[in-house]
């Protein structure tokens, strides 16, 4: 039997520093990232209680200039791009023409006909063939800028705070969402007023270049190195959908519990997003026994879905999950998630698990 | 990492000592990061070398553990029920995980030496 040839797992331009802090890396997505330094638990307390960062480099970036930028995104995407005004970003998804996910991004508008687009590191040649797909008849230019940049996200209630004496701007000034150029220990960057862990942040785009510098500042002023282990327990506490887990290509979007991403106009895949869906996305917390990805959820006894995400919430002291389940049986209290072959119960709790105070 | 010289081990990272006591080792609770959960196989149990008998599960993922020696159970570390955190604190002492009576160990056990080359 012969082994299909590996693809070489891509590296960011973080890699020699995450071996300086004693990462373990695994594969994620096509590229070989920190899953933790010192440990899942710590990490998470570091973001929790004071603030982290994460290397989301792997992340891909398109930027659409050109007359018809506004139009072209209002097509391609379900939220409504026409809201946002120069300066400002916004979650949004991609849908496909059968009102599938190609992806969940987000949108920045930079200056009137100009936006850029963050999208999911294992999604990023799907997405790019997808988009110039649908250019036809819209005078607009994409740009594939994922090679350039470096994209550090610091999260945390302290964030705001380490972050000002280093930066030229009034960070107080930006509100969630907001998008803006700064000098940051001397670097020019942009910076993102949002994040993945349901803590206040920021997200620093720099030259890719210059990311490795930057970091190496953020660690010397007291930002904990955090890791893929905790980005997903933090962002499965804050209720946050991950594309390959909560969404997919083949899964209609609005089982999550996102449908406001999904706005009253004209666009791609619409007539289908617009049927209901016929699975629904909910929240369980368990006593003891952690649950993962697959394992099925049993209501009186009978299978009416799966878990798509589950871990033991460091936060909260017990396990939690998200699990896709039939529509009609998603309005129960109390169900059952069976692990190796034995149910456990699991009680229905209200989305997000965790919200900051 | 500490490999006591007294232990035999598994190359599935599970230690065994003469009495039949089975936990594991200090390089596998450290891979595996925080322990949050541990699933022992119940008393009176009859295991075979190799056969998956336990599970121990971190924030992260579950992981099988193989039972080092045949034998049955005689004894289970019920402490992890309550503080499976033990399992990281002391993988070769509070931590241990289950006791076979009269242990047949597994042919390919490896000394300590052994173990830690493997694992450096």
């Amino acid at each position: 039997m012969t082994t299909p040839p590996q693809t070489p797992l891509k590296r960011t331009p973080l890699h020699a520093a995450h071996l300086r802090a004693g990462a373990r890396m695994v594969p994620f997505g096509g590229w070989e990232m920190p899953v933790q330094y010192a440990g899942v638990r710590a990490e998470h307390d570091a973001v929790r209680t004071r603030a982290g960062v994460f290397d989301v480099s792997h992340m891909g970036e398109f930027r659409v200039t050109g007359p018809d930028a506004e139009r072209f995104l209002q097509h391609v995407t379900t939220n409504d791009v026409t809201k946002l005004r120069p300066g400002r970003g916004q979650y949004n998804w991609l849908p496909n023409e059968t009102g599938g996910l190609v992806d969940d991004i987000y949108v920045y508008r930079v200056v009137q006909s100009e936006f850029l687009i963050v999208v999911n590191a294992s999604n990023i040649g799907k997405d790019w063939a997808h988009l110039q797909a649908q250019t036809a008849g819209y005078d607009v230019t994409l740009t594939d800028e994922s090679d350039r940049w470096g994209l550090l996200a610091v999260q945390g209630p302290q964030a705001e705070a380490m972050l000002q004496p280093h930066i030229s701007v009034d960070l107080t000034a930006k509100k969630k969402n907001a998008y803006f150029p700064a000098k940051l220990f001397g670097f020019e960057v942009w910076l993102a007023r949002t994040g993945y862990t349901g803590e206040d942040g920021f997200e620093i785009f720099t030259d890719a270049g210059e990311a490795e510098t930057v970091w190496d500042r953020l660690l010397a002023v007291g930002f904990t190195p955090a890791g893929l282990g905790a980005r997903d327990t933090l962002r499965l506490e804050a209720g946050f959908p991950l594309y390959g887990h909560e969404f997919a290509e083949n899964l209609h979007p609005l089982a999550s519990t996102y449908t406001w991403v999904v706005k009253d106009k004209a666009h791609l895949g619409r007539e289908h997003i617009s049927l209901a869906p016929p699975v629904r996305l909910i929240g369980l917390a368990l006593e003891r026994v952690p649950v993962r990805e697959g394992y099925p959820v049993l209501l009186n006894g009978e299978r009416v879905g799966h878990v798509t995400s589950g871990t033991s919430s460091p936060t909260l002291g017990h396990p939690i999950a998200m699990a896709l389940v039939r529509g009609d049986a998603s309005t129960a209290d109390a169900y059952e998630v069976e692990v190796r072959g034995k149910a456990h119960p699991a009680r229905r709790v209200e989305l997000p698990f965790y919200r900051r105070a | 990492m500490q490999t006591p010289t007294e232990l035999k081990y598994a190359k599935t990272h599970e230690w065994l000592k003469d009495d039949g006591t089975v936990g594991i080792t200090d390089f596998a609770q450290d891979q595996l990061g925080d322990v949050v959960y541990v699933e022992l196989p119940e008393v009176g149990r009859v295991v075979s070398a190799g056969e998956s008998v336990a599970v121990v599960e971190s924030v992260k993922t579950a992981s099988d553990i193989y039972a080092p020696a045949s034998g049955t159970v005689v004894a289970v570390n019920d402490q992890l029920s309550g503080s499976p955190e033990l399992v990281n604190s002391g993988p070769y002492e509070g931590g241990w995980l289950f006791r076979v009576e009269n242990p047949e160990p597994a042919d390919d056990l490896l000394s300590a030496e052994e173990y830690a080359d493997a694992n450096g």
